[in-house]
Formats: C-alpha cells, structure tokens, sequence
C-alpha cells in the first residue's frame, strides 16, 4: 500500500518536525525586546494599551489572559520555570499570593516611589497600577436615594431583606470581607456575613450579572466594584446617567468604600530585563493612567491624571483607613465565607 | 501465559495518559499532610456536596436514560411522523456547551438557580449521551427475538418492554455511566446556574485562596465517587448475557403503530427538542441584538474557528490513537488486565477540567517542559479528558469485527502490521469514525483545561466565548457562542445519521456468537461506553463489506 506508507511517513516527519519547533523554546532573554505578560485582567480591557506599549516601545508583548486566580495558581504550580516576565492582576490578593512564594523581583525605588504608600507592597514586590472603589449600586426606581444605606453593615437590617446581590466567590467581595476583619475584628466580619445569609442576600456569580439584575430591577441594590457601571451602560449604548443602575458611594471611612487596587509585579526571571521595567513604568505613566481613567473607568492611582466624568474623584472617597498589604491574609477568610455558607 | 502480550504492553503504555492526572493528585494531596486531609474531607460540608453531586448525578442519569430511550424508541420503532427529522434534532443538543446553556436559561427565566433548575440545564445538554447508542442499538436489534416474543402472545408493547428492552441494555447503561461521570465533573451549567457540587467548591477553593490543596483533596474525593460509579456499573452487568444477533438475515423490525398518540409524541418529542436547543438559540439571538459590543473582526473569529477545528482534530486523533491499543485489547483478549486497564481510562474523567489542566501544568514544567504551552500538551490533556469516550467506540467496533478473518490472514503468512493496518483497521473504521466524531465535538466544547494550557496567544472559540462573557459582552460573545455550536453540531448530525434512522437500508450486525467472541465478552467490552455500542451499531449501520458475516451466515 504505498500510498498508506507515503501518507504515515509525511504524518510522522510533521509530528516529529512540531516537536523538533516545540523544543527550540522561546525564552525571553533581558534586553531582547520581548515580554511575556500573564493578564489576569481581561483582553477587553487591557488588550488596547497593552498594543499601544508595544508600537510605542517596539517591545513584543504576548499576554496570556485568564482569571485572575487561575492565573496565580498557574504561576505557582510553574514555580521558577514559569515562561512569565510581568503578572499583572486584578485584585492586591493575587499579587500578594504569588509574592508570598517568593516569585516576584523587588521593585526598583523610582518605580515604587509613583505610587501612593497605600497602593503598593510594603516589601516592594508589587505596585498599584489603578484603583477599584467598592460601591453600592442600586436602582433609583426601586431606592429612592434618601433611604440609601450610610454604612455597608446597614444591610443586615430587616428593610434589606432579599434585595441585596452579593458576589461571594469574587475576589473583590472576598478582600472586601478580609477588610472587616482587618478594621473592625474576625467576630464582626463573621456576624456580617451571617447576618447578610439570614438577610437572604441575593448570591450572584459575578459582579456583571449583580449590576444587570440591578438595572432590570430583579434586585434593588448590590455590592460590587464601581467601574461595572460605566461598562454595562456602554455595552446597552445608553450614557451612564442614563443607565438603570446608579452608583452609591459609602462615607465616613465605612468599610464599605474601600478601594483596591489592580496591581503588576515582576517575575524573578526578569529582574534585570528593562523590557519589563519598560512595561511597568509605562502603565503607571501619564499615557496608560489617562486610559484607564477614560476607558475602563477605574482610578488612576498616580497623581495628576483626572478621573472619568461622572465619578467621584479619589482623593474626595472617604476611603477606611486600612492597609492593603494586610488584606493578604485570605485563608481566614475564606473559611468563614464557606462556613457563612456562602460559598 | 498472557495472551496478547504486545497489545498489553501498548495498552498500558497508553494509559499512562490516563494517569498522570492521578499521580498529580496524589503527590499534591500527598504533599498536604495527613491532618489537612482529614481536615478537608471529614467535614459536614464535604459529605453534603457529596451528597448533591451524587444526588444530582443520579437524578440526570435517570432523566436522561427515560428521555433518551423514549426518544430513541419513538424515533426508531413507531411510526412517529417526522421520525427523521427528530432523529437528528434529539442528538443536536450534545453540540451545545452546557455553559452556554446555563447561560442562555439563567437570562430567560426568572430566578433560575438551584439544584432542580439545574439538573433540567444538564439533562437536556445530556441525554443525547444515552439517546445515540440506544437508537443505534434499537435499529440493530435482532427482531427475530420480538417476533418470537410477539408469537408467544405477548402484545408490542409487553414485548418491547419485556424483551427488547433488555436487548438494549448495554447500549442504555453504557449511555448512563458517562451520564453520570459527565454530571459529576461539570462545571459549566452548575457554576452558571448556582448549584453547590463538588466541581464548584473545588473551583472556588481555588478561586478564592489560590490554595489548591483543599481544591486537590476534594477532587480526590471525587475520584473515589468515581470509582464508586465504575464498580457499582461492573456490579449490575448481567454475567454471561448474550446479546448479538443469533442467526438469520438481518431485517427492520416492525414498527409499533402509534395510532391516536401519533400527534402528542410528535409534539412531546418538538418540545423536548425547543427546550434543548431552542431556549439557548433564542438567548444567543437576544445577545446580539440587545448588546453594543461587537466580536473582534472577521479575521479574528476566523482565526478562531480555524484554531479550534485544528487543536480539536489532533485531539480526535491522539485520542484514538492512544485509544487502538486499549480497545484492541478489551474485545481481543478480555480479562483481568484488559478490565484494569479499561477502568483506569475512565477515573480521571469525572475530574473537573481545571484540574486537569493543572495535573498538566505540572507535568508539562517538571517533566515535559518542550512541550509546555504548545498544542501538544493541549491535545494531550483533551485524550487525558476524553480517553473513555475513544476506548469504549474501538473496543465496540473491535469486538464487532470478527477475530476469525486476522486468524486466517495470518495463517495466510501475513505479518501482524499487515493484518492490522488492512484487516482490523478496516473492519473499525466506522466505529472508529464515530470515536472520533465524538472526540472532536467534545474537543471544541472543552473550556478549562485550554484556558490553562494552550500556547499564549492562541485562542479558540470556547475561550473567546469565555473572554467576552467575563466582561458581561454578551453581544459580542454570541457569534462565538454560534459558531462553537454550528461548528460541534456537523460532527453531532454526522452521529446521529449514522444510527441508521434516516437510512432506509437495513443494519447487518453483529457476528459476535458465531465468531465465538460474544457482544458482552466477559468483563471488558460491552458496557464500555456510550459510543462504544453506538459506534459499534453506527459502524454496522453503514457498513457492506462482505468481511462481517461469518460461518452463521449473518447477511453482510
């Protein structure tokens, strides 16, 4: 059967030929202007300015994108021999995992120094790159806005029962709760969460879904990151002002303001490659901020870039006082997030 | 003195695939201390999700096995008006990914959450499962069985119940166990539609700690639960049951006349049909319209597509060919090994994809760190996945194929590569199609584990489907959610033509007594899995090569 004998030899010379390609592995070398970059924030949002980097730096950037947690558990399960130079993460936990295994490079001083102590590592393995208020959102039909809530604890009560959408399993509700723990101890954060499951708190499985409910009225308010807002508007082509959804910031230092941070850090493989440094201190330059600022409506967290019209501006949050570096202590919290039930 | 020896050593070799998954688990949850362990597992909450997920699991696969066989007996025993249109339409929703079947009823109905809602998503993405081999094996049944049934006064419905039902059952229970195995490692639907499983604490166990170590121990609890399931199915196989045609000419049963329920089980079988696929069709049509955001360009999706068509056709490929030397091995020489071997193929399949996305993470940087983040790993983390789905279709499809005609090629000097390349191989083609038909359309639906493991930069449509839904763009999303459907139902419709409802020939079958290797070969073979009857139908389904009939003159 020749044609069978030709037919198994070209099928056996590609697959070796593919493996033969495989093998010749494509490290990234310091200085070759190249970068790999582990995203755990979507390509939607970050994809642009991530091109804009590379036509303006001629640096070559492939990102891998994924969740943000599946991507910290790829990284430690990589260990050393993790094909990343750069991990850019949605929330300070994820950042804080993969330094506490020893995975990140100390940051150089000049780099740290542009941002605000309270958005960056203390130990200098991570900064923040923009800023994520915690918010309630609501629907004014449903929630006149004088009965809006003046502190998160306030949804325990018995008017709020069955109207809140909480997203447990969301890394921002989960740093949020580690929050409470850290300003105002484990038994009240514990009583918090039992008291929102007796208060049937409505669970979602993500902060998208909690702001649409909200819009269409199936729920009169919810607790999620202040930029789904502005998306949802966007995404249903009506101006935020419009939008079935408005956003009601918390005061007084209540904990229900906090503001995390989406940060970067770099992998230890890279620690001497300025391509990565190119990368970092171009998202915290004026460029990449103002981008974030006007297109994914976050806050930029370097000074003098204004926020999106329509929102708050940073300085003028009634943040609570707290430390997100401490917020790293996440197995406690979870344990009580499942043993609440929620989870 | 083990018979086969070479093919023994191929097929353990291969199951090795089947493995590292395991061995994953074990040096992980190894590595947590025994403390952790006891901790992790001997808690209240662990035995109420084993509780649901089992609960959830057993009330699918009875679901499934009551919609599937009632379909597959309206289609292919009564006179259904439209039989060969359904035909087609009770196998399409396996097309659908059952994330975006939960999504799509999670948007159209109101508070669609829990464990009942639930289940209805995961049966009707499912009972396709146990609908194809049940109808592949009602087409192929020996009527003459019936008719004797019929002859000795039973009326039609006594006698289906009471004998062709049974004739049927390997193809019905082999259906039930991927069910079963299905629904404990889905993520998707019960993610999506807010049912605490298993699979859902072990994501969120990573999801909210980055610890995989509580993840890991639980999903070696579900292992267990698996191998649970594996020997309670071993345990309900009849010994010694035979069911191959006895002798005769094949020929079409009698069709049942439905008389006044021929209307209402055409509209039974429509509206089972609406659910399944029309609720998700209709979500995916509302996303476009009612959403701004638009898929990337054209090259884009095209890119996509094309990559997904590729990543899922070496998956097909390896899986079959890892595949060959177990199925060989079950139908050629059953025993104690072929079993063992069978049966490992089948545990990693309940695991979630994630973790064995990660088993390949690891492995892929401590031991095959070439092949890391290249399509190789990716495909073979889709055989680890889908290993079962292949072994069951050519130990089916072998055991279809006579062994009498390699034993007279080889007495005729031929050497063993020879005999397989142009004997066997032959013979198993179209039962090897069918393996590979399924293989690939579970390919493209396949989420977690291309997340993690495919090469940067490289996307197929299961996760650009995913990207755009993370970010509530739903609008943008859909055309991927279309294309990942339409580009998994070609395979799906291929399948069910080939269960012989929309041929108006008829089906030969099976020459297992006659070759002396019965359909049910002690322990290996039969119950396999659901494409393995299937396949085995469907190969007989098609086929008219003279090679199949035998001493007992079964018509060819």
């Amino acid at each position: 059967m020749r044609l069978s004998r030709s037919l198994a030899l070209t099928l056996g010379s590609l697959l070796l030929a593919s493996f033969g390609l495989a093998a010749c592995g494509s490290e990234d070398e310091p200085g070759d202007k190249r970068l790999t970059v582990y995203s755990g924030r979507s390509e939607n949002l970050v994809g642009p300015i991530l091109q804009e980097f590379q036509e303006e730096s001629g640096i070559t950037v492939e990102v891998r994108y994924g969740d943000t947690a599946a991507m910290a558990a790829q990284l430690l399960e990589e260990g050393d021999r993790s094909p990343a130079d750069v991990f850019l993460a949605q929330d300070a936990g994820a950042l804080g995992a993969v330094s506490k295994a020893g995975l990140f490079a100390d940051l150089p001083d000049d780099v740290l120094q542009k941002v605000p102590a309270a958005y960056r590592a203390n130990n200098g393995h991570w900064v923040g790159v923009t800023g994520r208020s915690r918010v309630l959102v609501y629907n004014p039909d449903l929630v006149p806005e004088s009965e809006l809530p003046a502190s998160v604890f306030e949804l325990t009560e018995e008017k709020w029962r069955g109207k809140v959408g909480i997203a447990p399993t969301n890394a921002s509700f989960q740093a949020f709760i580690t929050a409470i723990r850290v300003d105002h101890g484990d038994d009240r954060a514990r009583e918090f969460l039992s008291g929102l499951v007796a208060n049937e708190a409505q669970v979602r499985d993500n902060n998208v879904l909690i702001v649409r409910d909200v819009a269409d009225g199936k729920l009169a308010v919810g607790l999620v990151n202040h930029y789904y807002v502005f998306g949802q508007a966007k995404e249903a082509g009506v101006p935020v002002e419009e939008y079935g959804a408005k956003l009601h910031f918390f005061k007084d230092g209540d904990t229900g303001a906090l503001v995390n941070v989406s940060g970067v850090g770099i992998l230890n493989k890279a620690a001497s490659d300025p391509d990565a440094r190119a990368l970092v201190e171009f998202l915290l330059g004026t460029r990449a901020q103002t981008y974030f600022a006007e297109q994914t409506f976050e806050y930029p967290v370097v000074s003098g870039v204004p926020t999106a019209p329509g929102l708050p501006e940073l300085a003028a949050l009634e943040v609570p006082d707290i430390d997100l570096n401490d917020l790293d202590t996440l197995q406690e919290t979870i344990q009580m997030i499942t043993d609440a039930g929620l989870a | 003195m083990l018979p086969h020896p070479a093919l023994a050593l191929l097929a353990s070799a291969a199951i090795v695939v089947a493995l590292i998954p395991l061995v994953y688990l074990a040096v992980r949850v190894a590595g947590a201390g025994w403390q952790r362990i006891v901790d992790e597992i001997f808690t209240a909450r662990t035995a109420v999700l084993a509780g649901r997920s089992i609960g959830l699991a057993a009330v699918v696969t009875l679901a499934c096995v009551v919609l599937g066989v009632g379909s597959a007996f309206l289609v292919t025993r009564t006179d259904l008006p439209g039989r060969r249109v359904f035909g087609v339409l009770a196998a399409l929703p396996l097309a659908i990914p059952t994330y975006v079947a939960g999504f799509a009823w999670v948007s159209t109905v109101d508070n669609f959450a829990g464990f009942w809602d639930a289940a209805l998503v995961l049966v009707l993405c499912s009972y396709p499962y146990v609908y194809l081999p049940t109808a592949a094996a009602l087409t192929g049944a020996d009527p003459a069985q019936e008719e004797v049934a019929r002859s000795l006064g039973d009326g039609p419905w006594r006698a289906f119940m009471r004998t062709t039902l049974r004739q049927i059952r390997p193809a019905v229970v082999a259906g039930g166990l991927l069910v079963a195995l299905y629904v404990l490692s889905d993520f998707g639907a019960v993610s999506i539609v807010r049912v605490d499983v298993f699979t859902r604490a072990i994501f969120t166990s990573i999801n909210l700690g980055f610890d995989k170590t509580g993840a890991l121990v639980l999903a070696t609890v579900l292992v267990a639960l698996t191998a649970a399931v594996l020997v309670g199915e071993v345990l309900t196989r009849q010994r010694g049951a035979r069911y191959a045609r006895l002798s005769g000419a094949g020929r079409p049963p009698a069709r049942i006349g439905l008389g006044r329920l021929r209307w209402p089980a055409a509209g039974l079988i429509a509206a089972v049909a609406a659910l399944a696929l029309g609720v998700p069709a209709m979500s995916l049509l509302r996303w476009v319209a009612a959403g701004v955001s638009r898929p990337g360009s054209l090259a884009e999706v095209a890119v996509a597509a094309g990559n997904t068509l590729w990543v899922s056709a070496l998956g097909a490929l390896l899986t079959l060919l890892l595949a060959l030397p177990v199925g060989l091995l079950l139908a050629r020489a059953p025993g104690p090994l072929a079993t063992v071997v069978d049966r490992l193929a089948y545990l990693p399949h309940a695991l979630p994809g994630l973790v064995i996305g990660l088993s390949l993470v690891s492995f892929g940087t401590t031991v095959a760190f070439a092949l890391y983040q290249t399509v190789w790993l990716l495909v073979l983390a889709y055989s680890t996945l889908f290993l079962p789905l292949a072994v069951g279709a050519v130990g089916a499809a072998a055991a279809q194929a006579p062994p009498a005609l390699e034993e007279v090629a080889k007495s005729l000097g031929r050497g063993p590569m020879y005999v397989l390349r142009t004997i066997t191989l032959r013979l198993t083609a179209p039962g090897l199609g069918a393996g590979a038909a399924l293989v690939f359309l579970t390919c493209v639906k396949e989420l977690p584990a291309t997340l993690l493991l495919r090469p940067t930069n490289m996307d197929t449509l299961a996760t650009e489907l995913w990207t755009h839904t993370s970010f509530g763009a739903y609008a943008a999303a859909a055309p991927y959610a279309l294309l990942l459907v339409l580009v998994a139902a070609v395979p799906t419709w291929w399948l069910s033509t080939r269960t012989g409802v929309s041929t108006r020939a008829r089906l030969p079958i099976t020459t297992g007594v006659a070759a002396g290797v019965p359909v049910e070969a002690s322990a290996g073979t039969d119950l396999s899995t659901t494409a393995g009857i299937a396949s085995a139908e469907i190969a007989s389904a098609g086929m008219v090569t003279p090679g199949t009939s035998t001493g007992a003159g079964t018509r060819g």
